[in-house]
This record gives structure tokens, C-alpha cells and sequence, in this order.
């Protein structure tokens, strides 16, 4: 073709897009909040914030919703993060998942419910936020290929897909009634590989658990997990465990108990790139959440106020 | 023929810097695909998603079972279940809202919005639109060219889109042939003319078999042209397009970390931008010159449509959110009335007259939209004449907005000349529209300079000006109570003036009837001549039924801060009708009478009005008494 090149690229567009969206909360919400799961995404929509407000740090808190199950590296990054980008941290962690000792291997689908969705609906109430981004892509499953970047949740959190605001142009409507709260979504149109990129060619920290290195190891219903907190999980379980040394790495990372390893030796950001794109199954089959529930189990969980 | 997945697994597999480096360069192309289930539009989807790779093992072994159990392709795969994601729209197999699908070739990354074809989904198909640069328009080759079809035509060239593929599907049901090709393509060459569609690209496709999608395919050997991947990927994207315009920023934020450093922050709409570029800041209309460009990576020597940055000036000039940084010498407009094109997008019909919120870019002010001037049939496209539009309603209308808007026509530049409509009470978005001018009475009626200000008319009768604006039910006791407050407050030698329902409607309103429009016309003139007795320093008292909560935020708009005291006299429809002084209560009971408030339109309670009053608990005479009581503290 003998046209010219356009002048930016497709990274630089989804970039300008996610800082406008950004930029649109901070000017239209009362008390905006962005939710930090520690993750690449998360590392990702954290960089666009502090690149939207340059030279100020980002004008609102991050919240990160704990489970105490979460690997001890990504408590380590996480308060790295917030050291390095000026920003207050605050940390929720459900008091009542705390005292009844709430745990993945005892209480099945009521960890997630507890710590992850009651204890969002908590953490947002208490400091009365009334937008909160989160860094979820519409390439990630089937029902958030439909939902808003701004997506409205009633009082009570629930999501109603059949009452959605039409998006129109990069116009987005941010006034709500009483009671009501946006979630926010600055990556819905990036895919999983354009986020490895950018943090390629940003630099952008993220938790070594997503490069391959030897680590301690044990099988659980045909997946491998990383033994963690050896220690913690042999407690609660009541057992030893038959720990395994395997070079392993994460293409998701949440609760250690819940979130399976692949077996890989693809120990820098380049190779982890290269074995993503050859690989042959989708990224949140390492997830056990999506799973219990069948077809619309992510659309049912979103109505109910999951993330 | 090399296939382009297995060259480019190939790539990556031996040289992955290399590939990341190409997939660093690719563009980005939005588009949307129009047309029905029965066009096959999912079916294409997926076949585009399955041909580029973006379906992984795991989903493909779920997408088998699931087209084994509810597809309706048989044995086969059915594509279509890869992309109606809510379960709703898969137990009844038709596609409700828009969609965004991703895939990537050699050369582009490519969004995509899955639009629904039917007429009931029009507003999500403009959704769609709205940010694409492309339309796919699909026909089934067995059927030709349908309504939907001109529809879906008539839409994408409404917003504007420039780019149109009309991809002719299912030729392998019509045994490949050239003939039924060429006889559509000819009707819809015919058709798209008559709406100014100037030129198109027609591919012979099928998304099922994969014919002429990725490469050209062995059925359709008369046909020379691209595949539809192949035209994606050379198409000409719009920012090269905006790039050649004047520059535009509409300001989103003032980033001010310190005393030392004041940056504007925004998207750039169009244009480009260098340090030292002379600059105007609409609607003030004040010039500068750019001093900085800044971002987190380091100060930039040029910005382009598209990027968001932040601007710094060399003078310390007035500029906040919703202001507009334009090049000097060719400065956007900037008027409060105008002709646009409307999207009706709400289950509520447009109520013509009623304020509403605009959004347009960083700015958002208050507007009403007069009748429209024509609707159009979006399938026949016949000019309709109507009193308003329903939902799905597409037309043209004039508007009037409270305070001036920085704008472009739409055709000119999409992000100055596009809005939505936001409803003040439930807060949706209800419609969009497009900016075709500013009326010429706009550009010609200018505020004349006065040198008596209403502070001077105000201090000469030695008291604050205020509307006291009594709502509530017919035979509430509205008119007796705002009556005896008038004649207190003339004994207390205020200056006062009554404005009655009753009487208005004999005089100034007396071409207005009982509809909802006119209703709201009443309470908008009212408003009006309140606000221009209170500039002249008057106690006005109105005492109007006024049942829409928005139009009586309209009357508090318009008037300065503190001024506006709305008085709710509460009394139950009950009591109301039993006195009915009136008889209208009766009339509307019987029928006679209709769009009675209460009876068959209904009355909207203020939330917090600043003075009620129980009509249950007090006499008229004490009524007035605890108004006066409740009011004068402010004097």
C-alpha cells in the first residue's frame, strides 16, 4: 500500500482512550477509588492512572480487597506500588471472614463470595466511594464483552445487563441517582497480549510469580498449585502435603490456594510473551471461579456485585 | 499461497522480538458488522475470530459442545455461540446489546462491535457506530437487498461513517454465482447513491464455508477484488483524517500539583500541536502560546489527534474543564441555539420543551429541544411530520442550550459536534445527536450591556428579590394561601407581585392547552417573567399546579442561588377532590376532562422543597403565616 503510515499505533490509542476514561471519573465522581488486585492488569491500569495525572500523583486512594490468601509476593508489590506512585493504600479485609476463618479448602464457593464480594460491597460502603475502577477486558470471558466501561451498580451492588447505559463516542454519562455507584473499567478494550506489550515496552514492575522458577509445589484435583505458606496450608487441611519442586509460573495470579500454576521455564518477560501466544488454552482456565455454575456463572456472579 | 496464522506462529515461535516489534507497529481499526442473525453476522464473527487465531483450545472444545447441544448447525460448528454472550440471548439465539470482539493480524489489530440487526435494537446498532470507522453491512445472497439492509445503510452514513463493505454472504447457498453477485451489488449501487453514499466495497463471502474471508477463495473465481480480511487491513483508518484538521482540545481537567506548575488536560480531538504554537481558549476567546507538552515519559516536541496529554501556556489565563484549546486562527464556534440530528434512546418519549442535560466533549449545560421539524422512517426514509420521538425515533429538531457551547458541526469534526442526552431526574443517557449549525437568531441576538443592575433595582426597595413558587394538587388552597401571603407581605410593604395559574392562562398562555408539552411550555414562560420581576428586585409568588418535578428545577436554574423557594402545599388527593371547588375533579372523573393532574397525569411530590405545608394540620390563615415566618429570616 502505498498509503501512509497512521500516525499512532494501536497501544497508543488504547492508551489515550484509558487515560481519557480515567481523567473523565476524576472530573465527574465525588469520591473515585481504583481497586488494585496486585495483578498484571492491575499493574497496568495503575501506570495509565499515573500517567493520566502526571505531574500529580493520581488524585484518589487504592483499595485492595484482601483474602490473607493472597501470595506473600503480591503483598510485597503491592506495597511497593503505593510507596512509589505517592498514593494511600487501603486494605479491607471482611471482619466477619476473619473471625469465622473463612478459607478456601473448608468453605468452597463461600471464600469468594465472603472475602472477594462481601468484602467489596464493605470496603465501598465504609469509605463511601462512588466509582471505583477495576481493571477487568471484555477479551476476558463472554459476558463482559457486553458490559459498559461505565457499568452501574444499585444500592445493594447488583448489576442489571438488560438496563445498561448506551456508550456512545468517547461521551460518558457519570451522573447517577442516590444510593447508586459506577464501576469503571479503563482496559475493557485491551486484550491480554497488548497488556504484556505495553508492560514490555513501559517497564512496568509486576509480581516475579508471573516469570517460571523453581518453587514448591503440590497436585490438587489435576492442577498444580505453589505451596506458598507450607506451614498455613498444612493446618488448615489437617495433613502433610507431598511438596514438589517444579519450575512453574502463574498467567493469573490471586489466592495461592485457588490459582494453578503451569509448568513452564519461561523465566523473562520476552519468553513468558512467546509462550502465551503459542500456548492453546485460555487465560482464566486457570481460575477455579469461573467454573462452579456453568454458562452464565460470571454473569451471575457480576448481578450479585462481583467485580 | 503461505497461510498468515501458521507464518505468524512461525515468527513467534523463532523470533519473538522480532514479532513483538511488528505487533508494536500495527494500527488500529474499529468497525461494526450490521445485519441479522439470519445474515449470519455471528457466524461471520467467529469465523473471523476462529481464522486469526483467537480461539483457544479450551474454548474451542466448550464451543463443540456447545453447538452439539443447543447450535443450530447440526454436527458442525456453529460459530454464532463464540460471541452472544449473555445467557439470554443464548437460550433464544438472537443477539440483544452491542458487543466488542479482538483480533489481530500481520498488519492490524481490529475491535469490533456485534451489533443487533433488528429495527427495536436501532439504538444499539448507533452505539456501535459511534465509534467506528468501518461498517460491514451483511446480505444473505438468497435474499438481496432488504429493509434492514437500507436501514443498517442509512444508519452507519447518519454517523457518519465513510467506510462501507457490503459483504454479500452465504454465496455458497446460491451455488457461488456471479449473476445474483452482480444483480445485488447493482440495486444496492442504486440505493446507495440515493443517500449520498459515494462509493462501497462489495465482497462475495461466505462466513460459514470461510470463503474469500482470509485469502480469495477457489468458488469465486470471477471475482478479482480483496478478501474481507485483506480490505480491513489496507483501509484507510479516520485519524488520518482528523489529523489534517485544526487543533482541538476539550479540557478535562486542571492539573494543578503546585503553585508552580497549572497544565490542561485532555484528549486532542484533532490537529497537532508544537510548543510555541499560538493558541485560543474557547468561549472566552483569550490567546496564548503552548509552552509545554507534558507527559510522564518527558515533554514532547509535537501531539496528535488522538493522544491524550497535558498542555501548559505561557500566560496565566482563565481556562477550566469543559473550555476548549483550539488553534488561534481557526477557532471552533460558539453559539446556544442550533439544528441537530436526534437519537431517541429511552423507553420515555422525548418531551419536547423539557430541560435536559447535554454532554458534548468536556461540556455539560442544560438544553431543551423544540418539536422536531421531521422524523425519518429508517425504513422507508420517508420525512415524517410528528410531535415527538419515541424510542428508536431518528429526526431532526432545533435546540436551545442555557449557556453557550463550543462547537464544530458534526460532519466537520465528530468529537465537537457529538452529544448525548441525559434525563436531570433518572440520570440515563436517553439520546444523541450530531450538531448541524448554530441558528442564525443565535449568532445574532447578543445580552445588551445594562448599566441598572438588578442588585440596584433590589437595594432601592430595601429588600431581597425571591420567587416564592407554591406546587401542589387543583384545590390544594395554593391560590387562598398564596393570596394571603401577598397581602401580608404588602402590609409589611414589600414590594410583591402574584402571578396566578388561572390568570396567566388568560393572557400570555392563552395559545397553550392541557397536553404534556404545553404544560411544560406554561411552566417555562412563567418561569421566564418570575425571573424578569425578580431582576427588577420584586417578591414574586406563582401559584401553578406545576406537576414535573423537572420543570420546577428548570425555574430553579434559572435563577441565582437562594432565590428560589419552593413552597409544597401538601394535601391528600383525597381531600383535594372532595372539596373540589372547581368541579374539574368531577370532569375528570367522568372523562370530559383530561390530563387532569391526579387523576389520569400524575403529580410529582417535590424531595425537599424549602418550605411545606400540611393543609391537613393548619388553616390557610396560619399557612401564610408560617411561610412568612420561614421566608423573612432571609431579608
Amino acid at each position: 500500500m502505498a498509503n501512509a503510515q497512521p500516525s499512532l499505533t494501536h497501544l497508543q490509542r488504547l492508551e489515550a482512550e484509558s487515560i481519557h476514561i480515567i481523567r473523565e471519573v476524576v472530573a465527574e465522581a465525588e469520591r473515585p477509588v481504583m481497586l488494585y488486585s496486585v495483578g498484571k492488569d492491575s499493574a497496568v491500569m495503575l501506570h495509565l492512572a499515573r500517567k493520566a495525572f502526571y505531574p500529580s500523583p493520581p488524585p484518589f486512594p487504592l483499595l485492595h480487597v484482601d483474602t490473607t490468601w493472597k501470595f506473600k509476593a503480591m503483598y510485597d508489590l503491592r506495597d511497593q506500588m503505593a510507596r512509589d506512585s505517592g498514593m494511600e493504600l487501603l486494605v479491607h479485609r471482611n471482619p466477619e471472614a476473619l473471625e469465622r476463618g473463612i478459607n478456601p479448602f473448608d468453605h468452597g464457593p463461600l471464600h469468594t463470595d465472603m472475602w472477594k464480594t462481601e468484602g467489596l460491597k464493605q470496603a465501598l460502603d465504609h469509605h463511601g466511594f462512588d466509582a471505583a475502577f477495576g481493571g477487568a477486558r471484555r477479551d476476558e470471558e463472554k459476558s463482559r464483552a457486553k458490559e459498559r466501561i461505565f457499568s452501574f451498580r444499585t444500592a445493594s451492588h447488583g448489576w442489571d445487563p438488560k438496563t445498561q447505559r448506551p456508550e456512545l463516542w468517547n461521551l460518558y454519562n457519570a451522573r447517577k441517582s442516590r444510593g447508586e455507584s459506577i464501576r469503571v473499567f479503563p482496559i475493557s478494550n485491551w486484550t491480554e497480549l497488548d497488556i504484556w506489550q505495553y508492560i514490555h515496552l513501559n517497564n512496568i514492575p509486576i509480581v516475579p510469580l508471573y516469570f517460571a522458577a523453581v518453587r514448591p509445589t503440590y497436585e490438587w484435583g489435576g492442577q498444580i498449585f505453589m505451596a506458598d505458606d507450607i506451614e498455613r496450608l498444612e493446618k488448615v487441611l489437617g495433613r502433610k502435603l507431598d511438596i514438589v519442586d517444579r519450575s512453574i509460573r502463574f498467567r493469573t495470579l490471586g489466592c495461592f490456594p485457588l490459582t494453578g500454576a503451569v509448568e513452564s521455564t519461561a523465566s523473562t518477560l520476552t519468553e513468558v510473551i512467546q509462550e502465551t501466544l503459542l500456548t492453546s488454552t485460555s487465560e482464566r482456565q486457570g481460575r477455579v471461579i469461573d467454573k462452579d455454575g456453568g454458562d452464565a456463572s460470571m454473569e451471575k456472579k457480576k448481578q450479585q456485585g462481583y467485580f | 499461497m503461505t497461510d498468515p496464522v501458521y507464518r505468524t506462529e512461525a515468527l513467534i515461535a523463532e523470533d519473538i522480538d522480532a514479532y513483538l516489534r511488528q505487533h508494536e507497529r500495527k494500527s488500529l481499526l474499529r468497525f461494526i458488522t450490521c445485519g441479522s442473525v439470519d445474515d449470519g453476522k455471528s457466524t461471520l464473527i467467529g469465523r473471523l475470530l476462529y481464522d486469526s487465531k483467537m480461539i483457544f483450545e479450551d474454548q474451542l472444545a466448550a464451543l463443540e459442545a456447545d453447538s452439539k447441544r443447543v447450535g443450530t448447525q447440526g454436527q458442525e460448528i456453529d460459530f454464532a455461540l463464540l460471541v452472544d454472550g449473555l445467557a439470554a440471548e443464548r437460550e433464544q439465539g438472537i443477539t440483544i446489546d452491542v458487543a466488542y470482539r479482538f483480533f489481530a493480524t500481520e498488519k492490524r489489530k481490529f475491535i469490533v462491535a456485534d451489533t443487533p440487526g433488528h429495527e427495536q435494537y436501532t439504538r444499539n446498532m448507533v452505539t456501535g457506530a459511534s465509534t467506528a470507522d468501518l461498517a460491514v453491512i451483511l446480505i444473505d445472497a438468497r435474499k438481496g437487498v432488504l429493509t434492514q439492509t437500507r436501514r443498517h445503510s442509512y444508519l452507519a452514513h447518519l454517523i457518519g461513517i465513510r467506510n462501507i463493505v457490503l459483504a454479500v454472504n452465504k454465496m455458497d447457498l446460491v451455488d457461488y454465482s456471479q449473476q445474483v453477485f452482480d444483480e445485488i451489488v447493482a440495486d444496492y449501487a442504486a440505493f446507495a447513491q440515493s443517500i449520498g453514499i459515494a462509493d462501497f466495497t462489495a465482497i462475495p463471502i461466505s462466513g460459514f464455508k470461510g470463503d474469500n474471508i482470509t485469502g480469495a477463495s477457489a468458488f469465486t473465481p470471477w471475482y478479482q477484488g480483496p478478501s474481507l480480511i485483506d480490505h480491513l487491513e489496507q483501509v484507510e483508518i479516520n485519524d488520518m483524517a482528523d489529523l489534517a484538521k485544526p487543533f482541538r482540545l476539550p479540557v478535562q481537567w486542571v492539573n494543578r500539583p503546585n503553585l508552580d506548575f497549572r497544565g490542561f488536560s485532555g484528549l486532542i480531538a484533532s490537529g497537532h500541536i508544537r510548543p510555541g504554537d499560538a493558541v485560543r481558549v474557547l468561549p472566552s476567546g483569550k490567546t496564548s502560546t503552548i509552552s509545554r507538552i507534558v507527559t510522564l515519559d518527558g515533554d514532547l516536541d509535537e501531539a496528535v489527534a488522538g493522544q491524550s496529554v497535558t498542555l501548559c501556556l505561557a500566560d496565566e489565563i482563565d481556562c477550566s474543564r469543559g473550555d476548549v484549546i483550539a488553534a488561534a486562527n481557526t477557532p471552533p464556534q460558539v453559539a446556544d441555539q442550533f439544528e441537530a440530528s436526534l437519537v431517541w434512546m429511552d423507553d420515555a418519549a422525548l418531551h419536547v420543551g423539557r430541560a435536559y442535560w447535554l454532554k458534548l466533549g468536556t461540556q455539560m449545560v442544560s438544553v431543551t429541544i423544540q418539536q422536531p421539524k421531521y422524523a425519518i422512517n429508517v425504513n422507508t426514509l420517508e420525512r415524517l411530520a410528528v410531535k415527538t420521538l419515541e424510542l428508536n425515533g431518528i429526526g431532526v429538531a432545533e435546540l436551545a442550550t442555557d449557556k453557550p457551547l463550543v462547537f464544530d458541526p458534526y460532519e466537520d469534526n465528530r468529537a465537537l459536534g457529538s452529544f448525548i442526552l441525559i434525563d436531570k431526574i433518572s440520570n440515563h443517557t436517553v439520546g444523541a445527536g450530531m450538531l448541524h449549525f448554530s441558528l442564525r437568531r443565535a449568532q445574532n441576538v447578543h445580552w445588551q450591556a445594562i448599566d441598572i443592575t438588578r442588585e440596584m433595582h433590589a437595594s432601592l426597595k430595601n429588600q431581597k428579590p425571591a420567587v416564592l413558587w407554591f406546587t401542589g394538587l387543583s384545590g390544594s388552597g395554593k391560590s387562598t394561601i398564596a393570596n394571603l401571603v401577598e397581602k401580608k407581605l404588602h402590609l409589611m410593604n414589600r414590594h410583591t407581585f402574584l402571578l396566578d395559574g388561572d390568570n396567566v392562562r388568560h393572557g400570555l398562555n392563552k395559545d397553550l392547552g392541557f397536553t404534556e408539552a404545553d404544560r411544560i411550555e406554561n411552566i417555562r414562560r412563567v418561569g421566564e417573567v418570575a425571573k424578569l420581576m425578580a431582576d427588577a428586585g420584586l417578591i414574586v409568588i406563582t401559584a401553578f399546579i406545576s406537576p414535573f418535578r423537572a420543570e420546577r428545577e428548570m425555574v430553579r436554574a434559572m435563577l441565582p442561588e437562594g432565590e428560589f423557594i419552593e413552597v409544597f402545599i401538601d394535601t391528600p388527593l383525597a381531600d383535594a377532590e372532595a372539596r373540589d371547588v372547581k368541579g374539574l375533579y368531577k370532569k375528570a372523573r367522568s372523562g370530559t376532562l383530561k390530563n387532569f393532574t391526579g387523576i389520569d397525569s400524575p403529580y410529582e411530590a417535590p424531595d425537599s422543597p424549602e418550605v411545606r405545608i400540611d393543609t391537613t394540620r393548619m388553616s390557610p390563615e396560619e399557612a401564610a403565616d408560617e411561610i412568612i415566618r420561614q421566608i423573612i429570616p432571609f431579608d
